[in-house]
């Protein structure tokens, strides 16, 4: 029996163009390649950011005050969506939508609970894009990255109105696996973001 | 295991007007795509004679500096973006499904978004002349681009025009991203049983890598554009704009870290081409396939290192670092030239059309490899950096390389594609007038660089005595027009001709696409043959040879 042969039979479909491979799922494999361009567009954002601080001795300049407290209440509800989201995927892989359901909604709440609280720290600070390169750098990084939170929030409540539908189950669920993928990135992001403009300075 | 024969008749229906316009097919986008390339390669190109004649002769006022500077910045911008990207793409999304034995893209809707991206791109760019203009080379360097300080004093061809110009780039950008993570997604998912990695038909292998590069280059050019746009709108310059505290060296280098591996974009599936060309015939395995790959890999590998050489005349980037590594890959592209010949070689040549286009592949590229790797060398950068050697550089790597190959790759497939040849006679005389015209254009450039012509310059004085030379490469230039026009002839005659069946497999090919009929019917293959090595339809041709190929370790 030829290797060919045999790799028919074990795809057990014996049609010359399989698309029931085995291994990750074709969508989740395009997810994760999607999240390696964003991965090289934040890098590009945050080159720019660094060249800046490296070229200005002055760096965070005189006057400009940030509200770390906000932020870190902003972390926290990531980090813990990021938590919410992992639990709602390890329900729907053992087959409990309604499980799916519960924790999608929460990270979902959780998701525009950190958009909201991220037009609220705008509101607060003093200084504006327009305000020299620290202001032009904070609002266009923080910026870009609260525009990914929102398109994951969207695409959370696809997920969520997909499983209200009755789609998704144990073995079909590639969709909610490859927006979880994506939600964490973005959580990543942002801790690079926090460590950079918070910690790091 | 010997099999029947293949199915004998194609599906021949014809499609309508609404079927283009919603089609997933890749084999139609992939003709999409061709289409609107040539399109836009004629559009390129009109501006191209526009440059040629105005500098045909000194002091000629045939368009204004203004124009001028718009035309060679469309030009360069429609040329790359517009031209050798898509039409490779398009090339790859007609052949690497069938070639690994796939029914589509692993996203085909995605991939319809992919092409129809293009045309909406293209007409952002283009409604720059229609706005003012965009006047700042393809490179759009700042502070040029970013405006005075303050983002006021916008120029003539700096203002609206450039705000077009880089919302088209964009468009282009993410058109090329979706188009990287699904031919990816394809190539690792969609392979036919047997299909291993290491018997992908090569130019599936220089996609792959090309589309990594892609995937990684393209966005950082989507955050430098992004940064340019915010720049001149909202910030005044804070980014990018010496003027306003902002770093215009950031913008070369994101630009670069970028426009690098956009060149090995527009090379390496062209000696992909090049490479299921020569084999085919020269009635030979390719020499070294896994050599091939292996340099493949590092040209893709190296060409994230190198991207300060278009630096080295700033005098702030690390210059033993960059011209190492940039007359590194020299390497694996002198072992791509191996392989080439080493194919030849006591081959049984065939001198058909796609055969002499891939033969002017190997001269001219090797002439612009060469005098790229001169480039390479820091004091000789030095002296001719921005002359009109590096357009000549670049022309023969983009014209003498890559567009050889496109053409090379058109009539190779086109039997494929529409179940007709491409007229033989028209074809040769084609390629005739190319080989002339891109020489007679573009080797004068090299001796206006060494005496010291800038390049984008909208006149010379008649003191200068470059004007012999310049006339010379005039006259080049619109031989290569007169070419594409035979080219287009050639295209008119063929479809204008009655219909003769061309049978699946009309060169003797090695690879899967031969195995279906010529045009394939909309799901690829009724049946497949066994997939034993880089070459499977040669192998069910030739079972015996296959047989003594398979003992002795090779083709395998």
């Amino acid at each position: 029996m030829t290797a060919e042969a045999t790799s028919l039979r074990r795809d057990g479909t014996g049609e010359p163009s399989v698309h029931a491979r085995r291994g990750i799922d074709t969508t989740i494999v395009g997810v994760l390649l999607f999240i390696a361009s964003e991965t090289m567009f934040f890098s590009g954002l945050f080159a720019a950011y660094f060249n800046a601080r490296a070229t200005h001795p002055d760096w965070p300049p005189q006057g400009i005050e940030l509200e770390p407290l906000i932020a870190s209440i902003l972390t926290i509800v990531l980090v813990t969506s990021s938590v919410t989201m992992q639990l709602g995927v390890r329900a729907i892989r053992r087959g409990d939508r309604a499980g799916l359901q519960r924790w999608l909604a929460i990270t979902l709440l959780l998701g525009a609970a950190f958009v909201a609280g991220q037009l609220y720290d705008y509101s607060t600070l003093d200084f504006s894009w327009q305000s020299g390169i620290y202001g032009a750098a904070f609002f266009t990084l923080t910026g870009f990255h609260g525009a990914h939170v929102t398109g994951g929030v969207i695409a959370l409540a696809a997920m969520l109105f997909r499983a209200n539908e009755g789609h998704f189950s144990a073995r079909h669920h590639a969709a909610v696996e490859g927006v979880s993928a994506y939600w964490h990135f973005v959580d990543v992001i942002w801790l690079l973001l926090f460590s950079t403009l918070y910690v790091l300075r | 295991m010997t099999t029947a024969t293949l199915a004998p008749v194609a599906v021949r229906t014809r499609t309508s007007w609404l079927e283009w316009l919603t089609t997933t097919d890749h084999k139609k986008i992939g003709q999409l795509y061709l289409v609107s390339s040539l399109v836009f390669f004629v559009i390129g190109g009109i501006q191209a004679l526009g440059i040629r004649s105005q500098l045909a002769a000194p002091d000629m006022t045939l368009v204004d500096p203004e124009t001028y500077n718009e035309f060679f910045t469309i030009h360069g911008t429609t040329m790359i973006f517009l031209f050798a990207m898509p039409i490779l793409s398009g090339l790859a999304n007609f052949v690497v499904p069938l070639q690994i034995g796939a029914i589509d893209m692993a996203f085909p809707r995605i991939n319809a978004l992919s092409f129809w991206l293009v045309p909406v791109g293209g007409l952002l760019i283009y409604s720059s002349y229609a706005a003012g203009g965009a006047a700042i080379g393809w490179t759009g360097y700042v502070p040029l681009s970013t405006g005075g300080a303050g983002g006021q004093n916008f120029g003539p061809g700096l203002g609206t025009g450039v705000d077009l110009w880089i919302m088209g780039l964009t468009v282009l950008g993410f058109s090329s991203i979706l188009g990287a993570i699904n031919f990816l997604a394809t190539i690792f998912r969609m392979r036919a049983p047997g299909m291993r990695m290491f018997r992908l038909p090569i130019f599936v292998w220089t996609v792959l890598v090309t589309q990594s590069l892609a995937l990684f280059a393209i966005p950082v050019f989507t955050t430098a554009l992004v940064l340019l746009f915010i720049d001149r709108n909202f910030t005044g310059g804070a980014f990018l704009n010496p003027a306003n505290g902002g770093s215009a060296i950031l913008w070369q280098h994101m630009f670069w870290f970028f426009g690098h591996p956009e060149v090995y974009i527009m090379i390496l599936p062209a000696m992909g081409i090049i490479s299921e060309v020569v084999p085919v015939f020269s009635r030979k395995p390719l020499f070294g396939y896994h050599a091939f790959v292996g340099a493949t890999i590092a040209i893709g590998l190296l060409a994230f290192g190198v991207w300060a050489h278009h630096m080295f005349a700033t005098g702030l980037v690390y210059l033993p670092f960059f011209s190492f590594l940039t007359g590194a890959i020299g390497v694996p592209t002198g072992i791509k030239f191996f392989n080439w010949l080493a194919t030849m070689w006591r081959g049984k040549l065939r001198f058909s059309t796609p055969m002499l286009f891939a033969i002017g592949f190997l001269a001219f590229f090797l002439i612009g490899g060469l005098d790229g790797a001169l480039l390479a060398a820091v004091p000789f950068d030095y002296d001719v950096t921005d002359t009109y050697w590096v357009v000549s550089h670049l022309h023969y790597v983009l014209f003498g390389g890559t567009v050889f190959a496109v053409f090379a790759g058109i009539y190779y497939w086109f039997p494929k594609m529409y179940g007709r040849f491409l007229d033989e006679r028209i074809g040769k005389w084609h390629w005739l007038l190319t080989a002339i015209g891109v020489n007679v254009a573009f080797f004068p450039q090299h001796l206006l660089g060494l005496e010291g012509m800038p390049r984008r310059i909208a006149t010379y004085s008649a003191d200068t005595p470059w004007a012999p030379l310049n006339l010379l490469s005039t006259i080049g230039a619109f031989t290569i027009a007169l070419s594409v026009l035979l080219f287009v002839v050639n295209v008119v005659v063929t479809f204008r001709r009655p219909l003769e069946p061309v049978p699946d497999d009309p060169w003797d090919g090695n690879t899967l696409e031969w195995a279906t009929t010529s045009p394939p019917p909309p799901h690829n293959f009724d049946r497949l043959p066994p997939i034993r090595s880089s070459r499977p339809v040669f192998d069910e041709k030739y079972p015996e040879l296959a047989e003594r190929a398979a003992s002795a370790g090779a083709a395998r």
